[in-house]
């Protein structure tokens, strides 16, 4: 675990916004030199504060108009039945997210289809026929909004 | 927009490892640098690609917790919605709001130091928002796929 002051945590916000600032950038924003930037931006890359980045992409300029999460409960347990679940559930192209949760549910899914005629045909040909798929419960996305949580 | 397959394949490269450089990105993509660099251009004037995002990884700051809380509202007041979404943004350790049509109408999700920190998040801010009318809590134990890429 890494301890963040301040400026780390205005460094953080500032890539939440735009993960492509390069060291001299966030040094001008911030008031540091580029080189104290980049020793700053290298100590937190180090420590993993960064898991990924995210294309944000316009998702209904492209077409897909609709997202639904899907509350997944398997049918049947056992670390067999796990691992063959993760592996296929994993493999269909319109499921986004994959969480493993502790709850109502066993696994939380983000799917994304064209529109709700398209959710169907996923949810019937790729999610039902799952290995191990049990109660699935589904709710569509309305709006979503991300916070800087902590770092704010 | 309509893509056409060139930029099908530049954007599901860039999906897939949205650092790459360029000339990387139009390698990997089948395609020359400077084609690769003007279709980028255009889908950044259309607004398609938005940019890019930094993503967290709360562990690695101290955040061992991390709970999706859904929440059934009172709907009888009209101004439910708006009410907690407002109350919830205030509190520094929810990270993302989302609203749904379906047996949920919203899901907090919020990151805690610890069970200890979650208990008092949940006990002394969440419950102290308006118009709840259920919650269930559903703890996250890990990520199993988050690319969140689109099926282009």
């Amino acid at each position: 675990m890494i301890a963040l002051d301040d400026l780390d945590r205005a460094f953080l916000r500032a890539l939440v916004g735009d993960a492509t600032l390069s060291a001299g950038e966030l040094g001008r924003r911030f008031g540091l030199s580029q080189p104290a930037a980049w020793r700053r931006l290298k100590r937190l890359t180090e420590a993993g504060a960064i898991r990924t980045r995210r294309l944000d992409l316009d998702r209904e300029a492209l077409g897909f108009g609709v997202t639904v999460f899907l509350g997944v409960k398997l049918a049947t347990k056992g670390r067999v039945s796990l691992e063959e679940f993760e592996r296929a559930v994993t493999a269909v192209p319109e499921v986004q997210v994959v969480q493993y949760i502790l709850g109502a549910y066993d696994y939380r899914l983000r799917v994304v289809a064209r529109d709700l005629a398209d959710f169907e045909r996923v949810l019937r040909r790729r999610i039902m026929t799952l290995p191990g798929i049990g109660q699935v419960d589904a709710n569509v996305l309305l709006s979503e909004e991300r916070l800087p949580g902590p770092l704010g | 927009m309509r893509l056409d397959d060139t930029d099908r394949r530049i954007l599901r490269q860039l999906m897939a490892e949205p650092d790459l450089s360029t000339p990387e990105l139009a390698a990997r993509a089948g395609v020359t640098a400077a084609t690769c660099w003007r279709r980028l251009e255009k889908l950044r004037e259309r607004g398609v690609l938005k940019g890019q995002q930094a993503v967290i990884d709360w562990r690695a700051l101290g955040y061992e917790v991390e709970v999706s809380l859904r929440v059934t509202l009172d709907k009888t007041q009209p101004r439910a919605f708006e009410e907690l979404i407002a109350g919830a943004r205030q509190i520094p350790e929810v990270i993302e709001i989302q609203t749904f049509l379906g047996q949920v109408d919203l899901r907090i999700n919020l990151v805690a130091r610890d069970m200890a920190h979650y208990q008092e998040v949940y006990r002394e801010r969440i419950l102290a928002l308006p118009h709840i009318a259920d919650i269930e809590a559903l703890m996250h134990v890990s990520i199993i796929k988050a690319n969140e890429g689109l099926p282009l």
